[in-house]
């Protein structure tokens, strides 16, 4: 009763990076309403996975191992997540703003009645006034999420049903390993109590698993161009610069939208969020669709023709210049000076 | 289904007002980007199946009627209204609640399709709130469909790290991946036959000649619903009804930072690399 519960996915039997972030966050905010960390993680030989999950925190494992639950299906896992928070009654669920999490989460939702916000970039528990009835609502998950296309941020409160339900953006929690790793519990589940023959009514009949080539978010130095490089040509002196630097490339949502990149590399509200020691920006604008995905960035340079653009607020250097012109010149006295 | 969302993807410097709130006024309307790619889905299948029909069921005020239009334009055979001022300040599970028991008057029905998410919003939650309403299955991020038969249906999907293809008993909610093939045009015969179409409330604007006009064209007549003619229940409805409520709405402000400005010369440029080297950020 009361607890924090995290939905766990998997990625070949291990826990995926987003649920570990997820998990990091999830044990301060059990720690701060003196909750208990409980995980569910759904899928098929999944054996030793508890091990990973105790190491950030985890008080209980709810472990459902099942040829039923992998890969995953939406209502397997809507019928095992919904039954046991049925039955445990947690205080708060959350779980990764991703593919799978934001297929699963608004199913669990509408099944428990009640709420859910998307995306979530950051969740502390807080105090919630209303107005209307003139209350104060205590120890709330305050959870802050961009909204209208990124250009606001709201914070949203589900004061009066519980489980508190978030999803939570990939890449913007920090996934911390606990100092000192105590044992927990593990629960098996029965899977079979909750998924029933209507459960399998979808299923799988092929899988095409692409290889995640473009691993930006791991980058430690991210090159990126916006629609102010003008083709997709001219996006091969990023390339250049990165390969030098070892970096790699990202783009803007214009820049994709314009044909010039591939989706993979979009960095901001729809796309990536990504936290580098070195964010070249060239050609970006900086609308808040994309600041908001590179802003945590520790260093900026932007490189743009515009002495105005918005992003040269947030840069700690502005090059007032044609990109084409910069760039070369960038990669010439790196590779003359380092070796 | 189908929203009329504000075009928050061209958002102008009047789209902020001074106090800090979003300008809707200076938003221009629009029939949601995704959920015109579930519409072209949708008509998709029509042509390959005869006999078939296209509902777009919208939620939202009177003038959401505009995307009804838009849809009977391009091919759609039926456009249904649902408003009411009770269903103002819902939220996702609200919206849901009233969309699943709009469907369930509208039924029988084989598929149900929507956009993946609105760009308003971003939460991508009404589509599997509204099949878990109606107790059927959900595809989401659906990028094509490959066959549809008197039972069942397959559909290419797109997942963050690569496709699937999944097949599924009817009746069955998919939503509709933004990387799904772009709807086709309005129709110039259809927009002539069509462009009178509206809602009960639009017409009680209108002069009596004009509605003498619609009482031999029933074609033009768009259903709209309310609260009663959905019977839904006023505990789920609206800002009562919905279990998240706003705490606050701050505006980004962008936090400047001390930057420095350098001219694109070449000593500048050296001395900024020079830098960058000495302190290890780069190399």
């Amino acid at each position: 009763m009361n607890n924090v519960f995290i939905y766990c996915e998997t990625e070949a039997g291990r826990p995926a990076e987003v649920s570990l972030e997820i998990l990091t966050k999830g044990r301060h905010l059990a720690h701060q309403i003196k909750a208990k960390l409980e995980v569910i993680v759904l899928g098929h030989k999944l054996k030793g996975i508890e091990d990973e999950l105790f190491a950030y925190g985890a008080d209980i494992v709810h472990l459902g191992d099942h040829k039923h639950l992998a890969p995953y299906l939406t209502l397997p896992h809507a019928a095992v997540v919904a039954g046991i928070f049925a039955r445990e009654k947690p205080r708060i669920g959350l779980f990764g703003a991703t593919a799978i999490g934001r297929d699963l989460a608004p199913r669990v939702s509408s099944r428990l009645n009640c709420g859910l916000t998307a995306d979530c970039t950051e969740l502390v528990i807080g105090d919630h006034y209303d107005k209307k009835q003139k209350k104060t609502y205590q120890d709330l998950l305050l959870q802050r999420r961009p909204a209208f296309g990124g250009n606001i941020i709201a914070t949203i409160v589900t004061p009066d049903t519980l489980p508190q339900l978030a999803t939570v953006r990939e890449g913007v929690m920090k996934k911390e390993k606990c100092t000192r790793v105590k044992k927990g519990k593990v629960v098996n589940i029965k899977v079979d109590d909750f998924v029933d023959r209507e459960a399998l009514a979808v299923s799988i009949i092929e899988r095409h698993i692409e290889k995640k080539e473009v691993n930006l978010k791991n980058a430690n130095i991210i090159v990126a161009g916006g629609y102010g490089m003008g083709s997709k040509e001219d996006f091969n002196l990023l390339y250049e610069l990165a390969e030098v630097l070892g970096g790699d490339v990202g783009a803007s949502r214009a820049a994709v939208d314009a044909g010039f990149e591939i989706h993979d590399r979009q960095i901001g509200q729809t796309g990536l969020t990504v936290r580098p020691k070195l964010y070249i920006a060239c050609g970006i604008s900086g609308q808040i669709q994309h600041t908001a995905g590179m802003d945590k960035s520790a260093m900026v340079i932007a490189i743009n023709n515009d002495p105005h653009a918005p992003i040269n607020k947030l840069a700690d250097y502005v090059i007032t210049g044609d990109v084409a012109r910069v760039i070369p010149k960038m990669i010439k006295y790196y590779k003359e000076h380092t070796k | 289904m189908a929203k009329q969302v504000p075009d928050t993807r061209n958002v102008g410097k009047d789209a902020m007002k001074a106090n800090g709130t979003v300008n809707r006024a200076a938003l221009p309307a629009i029939f949601n980007p995704e959920d015109l790619l579930a519409l072209e889905q949708a008509l998709r299948l029509k042509d390959r199946h005869e006999g078939s029909q296209v509902t777009v069921v919208t939620m939202g005020p009177v003038r959401a009627a505009n995307i009804l239009r838009d849809a009977l334009f391009r091919g759609a055979d039926k456009g249904v209204l649902i408003t009411d001022k009770k269903f103002a300040g819902s939220d996702t599970l609200a919206t849901s609640y009233v969309l699943s028991r709009a469907l369930q008057k509208l039924a029988p029905f084989d598929i149900i399709l929507c956009g993946r998410q609105a760009i308003d919003g971003d939460t991508a939650q009404v589509g599997p709130q509204v099949a878990e309403k109606l107790k059927i299955p959900q595809i989401t991020y659906v990028e094509e469909i490959l066959a549809v038969s008197k039972q069942k249906i397959t559909a290419r999907r797109r997942m963050g790290n690569g496709m699937e293809t999944l097949q599924g008993k009817l009746p069955l909610l998919l939503t509709v991946h933004g990387a799904a093939p772009a709807c086709r045009t309005r129709n110039a015969r259809r927009l002539m036959k069509y462009k009178h179409a509206c809602t009960p409330s639009e017409m009680s604007h209108q002069r009596e000649d004009y509605i003498r006009m619609h009482e031999h064209r029933h074609y033009l007549d768009l259903t709209e619903w309310n609260v009663n003619d959905l019977q839904a229940e006023e505990a789920y409805l609206g800002l009562y009804g919905s279990p998240t409520k706003v705490n606050a709405v701050t505006n980004i402000v962008f936090t400047a930072r001390e930057s420095k400005v350098l001219a694109p010369t070449d000593e500048a440029i050296n001395a900024l690399m020079a830098e960058l080297v000495e302190h290890h950020t780069v190399g």
